[in-house]
């Protein structure tokens, strides 16, 4: 090879571009290569160093959930053909990635009651940010108006990122445990690019989504905001949907929809919207065309919106999308079905509503709003969070998220967020009854600190 | 040559129907688990009127179909494991199958991103140990691994940018690219608030430097550089450029799509630059899955390491045992998720997404640098670099490079790019027909019509995992299209011919788009 190159050496190659001031005198200081088999048990040890869903009883949600994921999404997922690909840059070779995506598309309009829907974007929070900057394309304005109902994370990343492009993001808080219909109304006007909401929102409340979209569009006539909600797709089976209320873009976390937990990601953020915002949206479409044969096809659509051909003056910067963990989306959606969807959504509701009753009857808990819910609630403990979590845990339980680590809120100090999922049986539910009512009572009856004090008082 | 005497492709040609046209009513594969709590009058907790009125229209289909129907449009894809995939800029290296055993295993893959760190320490000292190692191959010494793709690390960087010069109670508006960038730099510029800058691109494929210093001032934030560049050329006026930008108070950002070029030969911190991003689905192998998911961490230098988005992983060396603790433990050290205690992210630009980022990648990809270590990462890097200029020379054949001949340089790094202005007027064929033939060969083109400065580019990228045997093969394929439209230039204007579909009508798909199944 180096002969028909015309160089003596590979190292000639380096030698004749790169400038020797610039290259590394040295090896790198990384551990040497090792055996498949020893990097596998490595992983497998780092792995067995971390308590999964499957270890526990978990009752963790705020934004990734435990569903089951049925086999066949494994068995997809793994299959070269959707593993390796890059994106369909050539559409005649990969008509499976763009139908697939076509398909998608068509899963999340039917959601969500909305006409438009992109290919996927990166994950729920950030989809948020990236419809603010479509409402900012679209409206001008210099502010977003945001419920708190929203996910902390979700605020946190709008106001990165809307920092960026120059954008103010005000607060409205709640009142009885959803956003405040008054101060909702208040904060916006014509100055105001996009109103935003969760839809249930974090403290697993449903929130009144046509009265709040009727009233941002009433706060200002004249240039009524965008209305973007952050919805739950799981919920979409029994909850009136986004398009049905009102709201002008819906889009949210995707992991629910047949992905893995994975500590967080990958996943994939879905994003769909009303029909006149087609030409803003980020991230790639998949559409609908003929070949020169007249056979039906695929092809990545509507591309003078994108980076590639826009440069500065595209709809957004993404590039890759989440096509993997968009085809597990699709897939599971495909299993639960027409009426899946609908019977997972009323044994959520029901099973989430006897966790709750049963939960708030404990001494020391009591619910933190009244509102109706689907899937989560939040939970005020009369005691010290962390250390109930810390009790429940010997216990083999997670008994939910410690709100006030997330949001830093100080009325969040003593709220617990509890999730339910189809995993989560009434044998689970009333194990975590037990278990939170012993946790509570011997923490109320000795604090965690006294506890700590008299455990290092012991001599070793 | 007859198009009729072309490979045939294992790929399906049925047309092509949607999951939204099969099935039919009833059928079903999911069975939801029984009621088992009392039942209470749904309408009771969930009040008419937030309900849906209509079940979402999707399929209604048995399992036996859902598999045969997806694994069915599955072969209508061409994919890297099934042959050559030299899309510049991409790095389609393989993918090997222990990352995605590692990444399944239950305490990675069902590991709840809220779960305490303390009953999470293996995949934190996972993701320690990915910052310290992509810290020592970029040679700068803080690490966020958060952005979720080049383009989001690319954002993530800007907004550094602008951060640090803020804190200095400067405003920058400038950032300078050169005309060679790829697309989503200037894109990520104006989300940042910032306006681009062009540099022209001197005779020899680099940053032209008399360009450079006439626009570097003191409005400049920052240059956006790809070095290997997208021409496949390492620019040797590298410390030059550094000394201009940091010279005006700008800082140097490192687009990291070409580190595959130069792992463990040389460091972007050593060549002068404050903030680099790394595609983990690119020189570190994450499967590009059709689209995504990417990862896109970012590493930054000591001034810019105040700003890092947060969390962070630290890590913290086990205390010595003062004997009165219960348990003295192995004394293994202990990871937290930080939130800027310290110096880095203690002046955070804030979170750029939920949770910590795209960790299954991150399982895959530190398999990877486990797998290689320090000596197998800078083989896999001379290698690439090796595979791309024995394909290169291939290509310098009589017959090929007359009509494709290298747009800048003699020699590469890990891809390079050929122009076809010649092709295109001697044989009347374009780069497009080219590709579009090639797919009739069994291979997957490489990009075209990129960089935007050569006319009619083609920017091939055969990574290292390729064999001798793969590339000969490829270049007798473009030497074959050449030949071939030599005779008869309307093969290739009019190829595929064996493909699922052929040319698509892309026009009418953007003029009247048609983007979901009509139900």
């Amino acid at each position: 090879m180096l002969d028909a190159i015309g160089v003596g050496s590979l190292q000639e190659i380096f030698d004749r571009q790169i400038p020797e001031a610039v290259r590394l005198d040295r090896a790198l200081d990384l551990p040497q290569g090792q055996p498949e088999q020893d990097v596998y048990e490595h992983l497998r040890d780092l792995a067995a160093r971390n308590v999964s869903s499957e270890d526990e009883l978990s009752f963790l949600g705020a934004g990734m959930y435990d569903h089951y994921v049925p086999a066949l999404i494994d068995m997809l997922m793994e299959r070269s053909e959707f593993l390796t690909p890059y994106t369909p840059y050539q559409p005649e070779i990969s008509q499976g990635g763009l139908q697939v995506m076509f398909e998608y598309q068509t899963a999340i309009c039917e959601l969500t009651d909305l006409a438009v829907s992109n290919a996927s974007v990166y994950e729920g929070p950030s989809a948020v940010a990236a419809a603010g900057y479509l409402a900012k394309l679209h409206s001008g304005g210099s502010r977003f108006v945001v419920s708190a109902g929203l996910h902390p994370h979700t605020i946190g990343t709008l106001r990165t990122l809307a920092h960026g492009y120059g954008m103010d993001v005000v607060e409205v808080p709640l009142r009885d445990g959803v956003t405040d219909p008054d101060g909702w109304a208040q904060a916006i006007d014509a100055d105001t690019s996009a109103a935003i909401f969760a839809q249930p929102n974090f403290y697993g409340a449903v929130e009144d989504a046509e009265a709040l979209s009727a009233a941002a569009k009433a706060a200002s006539p004249e240039r009524p905001p965008v209305v973007i909600a952050q919805v739950d797709a799981i919920a979409l089976g029994i909850l009136k949907p986004p398009g049905a209320c009102g709201v002008d873009v819906a889009v949210g976390e995707g992991q629910p929809l047949g992905n893995r937990l994975d500590f967080g990601g990958p996943s994939f953020g879905f994003f769909a919207a009303r029909e006149e915002y087609l030409r803003r949206m980020p991230g790639r479409i998949a559409g609908e065309t003929l070949d020169v044969d007249g056979r039906r096809g695929f092809v990545l659509t509507l591309q003078t919106r994108e980076q590639h051909i826009r440069r500065e003056k595209a709809t957004s910067n993404i590039c890759t999308a989440q096509a993997l963990n968009a085809l597990a989306g699709v897939v599971y959606l495909t299993w639960l079905g027409r009426r899946g969807i609908v019977e997972l959504g009323e044994l959520l509701l029901a099973r989430t509503h006897y966790a709750r009753e049963r939960l708030a009857g404990l001494d020391g808990v009591e619910k933190l709003h009244e509102q109706p819910v689907v899937r989560e609630f939040a939970l005020r403990l009369d005691a010290d969070v962390a250390a109930v979590k810390r009790r429940c845990a010997e216990q083999g339980v997670n008994p939910g998220v410690d709100v006030h680590a997330l949001t830093g809120r100080p009325e969040d100090e003593g709220v617990m967020l509890v999730a339910i999922t189809e995993r989560r049986s009434r044998a689970d539910i009333d194990r975590l009854v037990e278990v939170l009512g012993e946790a509570i009572a011997a923490e109320r009856a000795t604090p965690a600190e006294r506890l700590k004090a008299a455990e290092t008082a012991v001599p070793a | 040559m007859s198009a009729n005497s072309t490979t045939e492709m294992p790929l399906q040609r049925q047309r092509a129907t949607t999951i939204f046209q099969k099935g039919a009513p009833g059928r079903r594969a999911f069975l939801c688990p029984d009621l088992d709590v009392p039942a209470v009058d749904p309408h009771a907790l969930l009040p008419e009127r937030f309900r849906r009125a209509e079940p979402p229209r999707l399929p209604e289909v048995s399992e036996p179909e859902i598999v045969r129907h997806y694994v069915g449009i599955s072969k209508r894809n061409f994919d890297l494991d099934s042959g050559f995939y030299p899309l510049g800029s991409c790095t389609m290296k393989h993918n090997p199958r222990l990352h995605e055993r590692a990444a399944a295993l239950p305490g990675h893959a069902r590991l709840h991103p809220l779960q305490d760190p303390e009953r999470s320490q293996g995949a934190l000292e996972l993701m320690w140990n990915l910052q310290e190692a992509l810290a020592e191959i970029s040679g700068l010494p803080h690490v966020s691994l958060q952005p979720s793709a080049g383009s989001h690390g690319e954002l993530a960087g800007v907004l550094l940018t602008r951060a640090y010069h803020e804190d200095r109670g400067e405003t920058r508006h400038k950032v300078l690219t050169p005309d060679t960038a790829h697309g989503t730099n200037p894109a990520t510029v104006t989300m940042a608030g910032l306006e681009v800058v062009k540099v022209a691109t001197n005779a020899d494929g680099g940053v032209d430097i008399d360009d450079l210093r006439a626009k570097a001032d003191e409005d400049v934030a920052c240059l956006m550089l790809t070095n290997p560049n997208t021409l496949g050329l390492f620019d040797p006026n590298i410390a030059e450029i550094a000394e201009i930008v940091h010279g005006v108070g700008a800082t140097l950002y490192y687009d990291g799509a070409n580190l595959n070029a130069v792992m463990g030969i040389s460091r972007p911190g050593d060549m002068g630059f404050d903030i680099v991003h790394f595609n983990l689905h690119k020189s570190f192998t994450q499967p590009h899955g059709g689209g995504g998911p990417g990862s896109g961490p970012i590493a930054v230098s000591e001034r810019v390491a105040p700003f890092l988005p947060v969390p962070v992983v630290s890590k913290r060396e086990a205390a010595e045992p003062t004997g009165r603790e219960r348990v003295v433990a192995d004394r293994a050290p202990t990871f937290d998720l930080d939130y800027g205690s310290g110096r880095v992210g203690s002046k955070t630009i804030g979170r750029l997404r939920g949770f910590h980022g795209n960790y299954g990648c991150f399982v895959r990809s530190y398999a990877y640098i486990r797998s290689l270590g320090a000596d197998g990462l800078k083989d896999a890097s001379e290698v690439a670099v090796l595979n791309a200029n024995y394909l290169l020379a291939l290509l310098k054949r009589k017959g090929v490079a007359e009509y494709l001949p290298l747009a800048y340089g003699e020699l590469c790094l890990h891809e390079f790019v050929l122009s076809g202005g010649p092709m295109k007027r001697d044989l009347e064929i374009k780069t497009l027909d080219l590709a579009k033939r090639l797919l009739d060969f069994g291979f997957h083109p490489p990009t075209v019509y990129f960089p935007l400065l050569v006319e009619e580019a083609l920017m091939v990228e055969p990574t290292e995992t390729e064999t001798k045997e793969t590339l000969d093969a490829f270049a007798d394929a473009i030497a074959a299209i050449l030949a071939e439209a030599v005779e008869d230039p309307e093969i290739a204007r009019n190829a595929p011919y064996t493909t699922p579909v052929r040319r698509l009508d892309e026009v009418t798909a953007a003029k009247r788009p048609i983007i979901r199944q009509a139900l």
